[in-house]
């Protein structure tokens, strides 16, 4: 487990880090969210022991950052931002190099650089330095060496920026596949990828937790949460907002888009009722009109994000 | 088991460092220069042949003025370097201490000047077939030397922590090693001499790396000397260790 205590930090006057605090199981995917310059690389970097703490602490799988660094950060399998890894040295060479670090010797070296070149897809440039693949293998290089010890706990910052989708794809599937005995710690400004890939997602704005839940939840939140968009085709702005009305369980009804052509409307309903879908979808088809699609909103992760750190 | 991981830390360390050093052509560059500089200066401007004497002093003695340039230029690197890049936000959250990596960093480098030291070979072979010289002095000579190189090292080393760029921790290693090396140069002591007490003059002398190479080019090996380089290395790194820690802060 992951436990994060009331971690801070400040530079000078400004506060980066406001004494947040969460706790992370194996098995959890935790996605880290925020604008930038929320504060979420300082609190990886704290939480892996790269910059210390001004108050707080982090403890991973029982060993205190702060007071067994070295024990810690055994267990931790870290991606820092931007992926730095020697530009000089073969994606070989480095592997090989992390794997000494880590303690791995003779045969078992051998077979963990190998093993983790192929999870990685690193084939075939394997002898190449480092400065000269794409940015999307150098990533790719760095979570290498993030997962070549197969660590509990695996703290990754932006592990999928710099990546064409297919490969976001493939790293999101291996982030999945590993999660099930590690507890990970990913901070993107992708919300695609909070959907795609995270149990739990935290919010932090101004270095402080501002939200943290299921991404569901989360979606929720959201206040087009359980509104019904109709898309009509020709009608009567008037005679629509009048069958709708009639329907019973309807708070509000927001015309969003009334040319010739289509009549586009998002209709709210009183609580979070799927049965009003289904009871507009029958006013509608008694009154004749014609619906082109229909569906219940799920609430959108973005709206959410946005309503919570802007405000 | 506890020593055996750490050098097993600082082994994976300095073997990486080595291979950054040969793997670009600056190591080719900076040797070939050095010997150079170091053949030229014993050559053309201490006359070495014109002496006449069989020993190595007309090439020791320009040893503490070429690594002043020369260290500090091997040295600018070792952090600068990983400050610009990055890298070390991955090296400093390896399971392993700073110390082990400065430990590491610093051997290799030190190994790549001992290195360049050693292909200064033919001064010996030479002096050897023109005459028979006493071995002593030139043992003690080039252990001084290699122990110098080392005290120019962890000054430039030190200086590389402070910034991420290599020139600012060149120039400031250079100006901090000039300072070490005329702190015993007799021009600058016979200034301090008209006015200073005798025992400042005596401090700011003995911090000098001239002072304490001096005796060993004459073939004394006196454990002072040595530990007086030892404790400026150690010295050195351990500040190295403190800006780091400071950096991060």
């Amino acid at each position: 487990m992951i436990e994060v205590k009331n971690l801070s930090k400040s530079f000078g006057p400004k506060q980066a880090v406001n004494r947040i605090s969460f706790r992370v199981q194996k098995g959890e995917i935790l996605g880290f969210l925020g604008p930038n310059g929320a504060g979420k690389s300082t609190s990886m970097r704290m939480i892996t022991g790269f910059i210390p703490p001004s108050d707080g602490t982090a403890v991973i799988g029982g060993h205190d950052i702060l007071t067994a660094p070295v024990d810690a950060r055994r267990k931790i399998g870290y991606l820092p931002e931007n992926a730095p890894v020697y530009p000089d040295m073969t994606v070989y060479g480095y592997l090989d190099f992390c794997a000494q670090i880590r303690g791995f010797a003779g045969s078992e070296r051998l077979q963990r650089v190998k093993e983790t070149i192929e999870r990685c897809f690193l084939t075939g440039v394997e002898h190449q330095t480092v400065n000269t693949l794409s940015k999307g293998f150098k990533q790719r290089v760095c979570f290498a060496q993030s997962i070549l010890h197969d660590p509990e706990y695996l703290i990754l910052d932006e592990p999928t920026d710099g990546l064409d989708p297919n490969q976001k794809h493939e790293v999101r599937l291996m982030i999945r596949k590993m999660s099930a005995e590690k507890a990970i710690i990913l901070s993107t400004h992708i919300l695609d990828e909070v959907d795609a890939v995270c149990t739990r997602a935290i919010i932090i704005a101004n270095g402080s937790i501002v939200a943290d839940d299921t991404p569901e939840k989360l979606r929720a939140r959201s206040s087009v949460h359980g509104a019904v968009s109709v898309t009509l085709g020709a009608a009567a702005a008037d005679a629509f907002t009048a069958c709708a009305r009639a329907v019973p369980g309807i708070r509000q009804i927001e015309l969003l888009e009334t040319s010739g052509e289509a009549l586009k409307a998002r209709v709210f309903p009183e609580d979070a009722d799927p049965l009003v879908a289904e009871r507009l979808v029958t006013a509608l088809a008694a009154a004749d009109f014609e619906v082109k699609s229909l569906f219940v909103e799920q609430g959108r992760l973005d709206d959410v994000f946005r309503a919570i750190t802007t405000s | 088991m506890k020593t055996d991981e750490i050098i097993n830390h600082v082994s994976a360390i300095f073997k990486r460092e080595i291979k950054a050093y040969f793997g670009s052509p600056v190591a080719y560059v900076f040797i070939a220069i050095f010997l150079l500089l170091i053949g030229f200066f014993t050559f053309n401007i201490s006359h070495f042949f014109e002496m006449g004497q069989a020993d190595l002093r007309a090439f020791f003695e320009w040893h503490p003025w070429l690594y002043m340039f020369l260290v500090p230029a091997v040295a600018m690197r070792l952090w600068a370097e990983e400050l610009r890049m990055g890298t070390i936000e991955l090296v400093l959250t390896f399971p392993i201490t700073p110390g082990e990596v400065i430990f590491g960093k610093f051997l290799a480098a030190w190994a790549f000047i001992g290195v360049a030291l050693a292909l200064t070979f033919p001064m010996v072979i030479t002096v050897m077939y023109l005459g028979e010289p006493d071995l002593g002095p030139i043992v003690s000579g080039y252990i001084g030397s290699f122990l110098m190189a080392g005290a120019f090292l962890s000054v430039g080393s030190m200086t590389s922590a402070l910034t991420r760029s290599q020139v600012i921790s060149f120039i400031l290693s250079l100006f901090i090693c000039l300072f070490f090396i005329l702190a015993g140069f007799p021009p600058v002591t016979a200034i301090l001499a008209d006015w200073a007490p005798r025992w400042l003059i005596d401090i700011v002398s003995n911090l000098s790396f001239l002072s304490h190479f001096v005796s060993m080019q004459r073939g004394v090996l006196d454990l002072r000397d040595i530990l007086y380089f030892c404790s400026v290395i150690c010295f050195m790194l351990f500040a190295n260790g403190i800006i780091l820690q400071q950096r991060r802060a």
